[in-house]
């Protein structure tokens, strides 16, 4: 076993944690926005909603059912020509950021769209009855009712763009999950792998925990 | 139709109901103030094929003040009708007038204004989880466009009104069921609406509970002069609130009339169920029989209504025929600040006195035999 050097070893932890949270928030931020706005539109889209359209609807289900499934570590490499006409390069921390946010906005939608779909109806019938027209209610009872919930399925989300970014290497955009394959995993470097895990276990950590304390607000539970 | 409803009629149609003022004393059937009416409403759907009548040819009107119930089993159609009242359902055939104006044929905006003017409490109260208590009364006065001061006044007056202004601040999570209802009924309330519409609001209540849930309902009645219209499965739900009631089945309504009428002489077998169910003035077949065990002589309930003489008839009857009277059994009621009650009593002496007897009975009371001497 070569252990590296720590003097090199600190500082190229320190950018793969930069690279890492950087990756993780602008994707998690971008596809936060994107992924709610789908998740409206395919709730509201829906048989017997209140914007009902099927031709909206089934295509939307469609392209998200197709591009789910499709592995991380296969979607980041088969979108590269998409990733380079809207980045302008393939490679590189940008490229990864698009293709993570990609996945995540489709997640994020079908999150939004489970946890819209179960708001009460009682309390969307309440607003109804009170006068509140569809889009009011759509955005002063359904969204704000379902946040809780939501809040929990992004803080999922995010610690999955954590485990996400490991593939990102792929593509040359380096971050911890990067790190520990190339130094511990292909290296046997043990020092190195169990300091980025460690890394990575304290970053999901404190982002569940957040991500409870949000939703807990929000729940008044 | 009164002379003021008329009047009314002719300056603003459709907007006659606005124009009259509110009356409790307009309370008599005919009184011309309806206002929710439903005339010959029908609702009908398909379920898997089969075609299901909700609202056979429903008329009714609720007059300006009143309290007014509607009771029926499940199934009978009466929350389908209730929900016809802010269009939350629409009839299939007839209309729904409320305020002279026809909600069923209103759409968009119009509706949500008309929505504004009609309150509505719910069984499982349908409280926004993500807003306090104070944020679930402001919600329909922000929604009226009301200013913040003004909203804040108005939830003020409206929680001092249910008793819950130490709880302004709690989420709905935090509350009683009660509780949870007076917030409904706050809301409700909160854009001083002309009609209250509740569908089932204590089914989901313990009895003491409902019992403080419908007083409040009555309060905002005598204090609001909000007219109210309910739905229920309980007949003492009617019995403790309700001026009027209807009583409904398979989608019609079969029997219509002040509490007092039909708790006092129900008229169809749906609404003497009804009323055995809370009022226990005869006995049960099973009780009868033991009865007849023990009391050989002649059976009979004697049926009072409204009596205001206070002429003894019983022992007036026993002593002017020479007959007996045995009380076997019997229960008096008051609703409306008028009595009624059923006695059954056994007749003892010569065939034909007791027959002379029930005779001169029958003036005074409505007599029914108890069944043949065992």
């Amino acid at each position: 076993m070569r252990d590296i050097d720590p003097a090199v070893l600190w500082p190229k932890i320190g950018t793969a944690l930069l690279q890492t949270l950087q990756m993780v928030t602008v994707s998690f931020v971008l596809a936060t926005l994107l992924g709610l706005v789908l998740g409206l539109v395919l709730y509201s889209t829906r048989r017997g909603a209140l914007l009902e359209n099927a031709a909206v609807s089934t295509v939307l289900n469609a392209v998200i059912n197709v591009v789910r499934p499709i592995p991380f570590i296969i979607l980041i490499v088969a979108i590269s020509p998409l990733t380079r006409a809207v980045i302008g390069t393939s490679i590189g921390t940008g490229a990864a950021i698009f293709a993570l946010t990609i996945v995540a906005t489709f997640s994020i939608a079908r999150i939004a769209e489970t946890n819209l779909v179960a708001v009460d109806r009682g309390a969307v019938e309440a607003g109804a009855a009170m006068g509140a027209s569809p889009l009011r209610v759509l955005g002063t009872i359904v969204v704000p009712e379902a946040l809780g919930p939501l809040t929990l399925g992004l803080t999922y989300i995010f610690v999955a763009l954590v485990d996400a970014t490991a593939v990102a290497g792929l593509v040359g955009g380096g971050g911890l999950g990067n790190l520990a394959i190339t130094y511990g995993y292909q290296r046997f470097d043990t020092v190195v792998m169990v300091t980025v895990i460690v890394l990575i276990i304290v970053l999901v950590q404190a982002a569940q925990l957040l991500g409870d304390r949000v939703a807990r607000r929000v729940l008044h539970a | 139709m009164s002379a003021a409803g008329r009047v009314g009629a002719t300056l603003a149609p459709g907007e006659a109901g606005r124009t009259v003022e509110p009356a409790r004393a307009s309370s008599a059937p005919g009184g011309g103030d309806p206002v929710v009416e439903f005339r010959g409403v029908s609702k009908s759907y398909e379920v898997d094929g089969r075609r299901v009548e909700a609202l056979r040819d429903v008329s009714l009107q609720v007059e300006r003040g009143d309290v007014f119930g509607i009771v029926g089993w499940s199934g009978a159609g009466k929350s389908t009708l209730l929900r016809t009242v802010n269009a939350l359902e629409r009839p299939t055939g007839g209309s729904v007038h409320v305020d002279g104006r026809e909600i069923s044929a209103l759409r968009g905006r119009q509706l949500h204004l008309a929505r504004r003017r009609i309150g509505m409490v719910f069984q499982q109260f349908n409280l926004l989880q993500s807003r306090t208590v104070y944020g679930n009364v402001a919600y329909p006065l922000r929604l009226a466009g009301l200013s913040r001061e003004q909203t804040v006044d108005r939830v003020e007056e409206l929680l001092d009104f249910v008793g819950l202004g130490h709880k302004a601040l709690d989420h709905p999570s935090r509350l009683s069921g009660g509780q949870k209802q007076r917030v409904g009924i706050a809301r409700a309330l909160a854009t001083k609406p002309d009609v209250l519409i509740s569908d089932e609001a204590t089914s989901a209540l313990d009895p003491q509970t409902t019992g403080e849930v419908l007083d409040l309902l009555r309060r905002a009645n005598d204090e609001y002069g909000v007219t109210i219209l309910l739905v229920t499965h309980e007949m003492e739900v009617i019995r403790s609130i309700a001026d009027r009631v209807a009583v409904m089945q398979d989608g019609e309504v079969v029997e219509t009339g002040s509490v007092y009428d039909v708790f006092s002489s129900p008229q169809h077998p749906t609404t003497s169920r009804f009323v055995s169910s809370v009022l226990h003035h005869r006995a049960s077949s099973a009780t009868l029989s033991r009865l007849r065990e023990v009391h050989t002589g002649r059976l009979v309930h004697l049926h009072v209504v409204d009596r205001d003489s206070n002429d003894p008839f019983l022992s007036r009857v026993a002593r002017e025929h020479d007959v007996d009277v045995n009380v076997v059994y019997g229960g008096v009621s008051e609703l409306q600040g008028r009595l009624f009650g059923d006695l059954t009593v056994e007749l003892l002496g010569d065939d034909d006195a007791v027959e002379a007897a029930l005779g001169d009975l029958r003036r005074t009371t409505t007599v029914e035999e108890a069944g043949a001497r065992a």
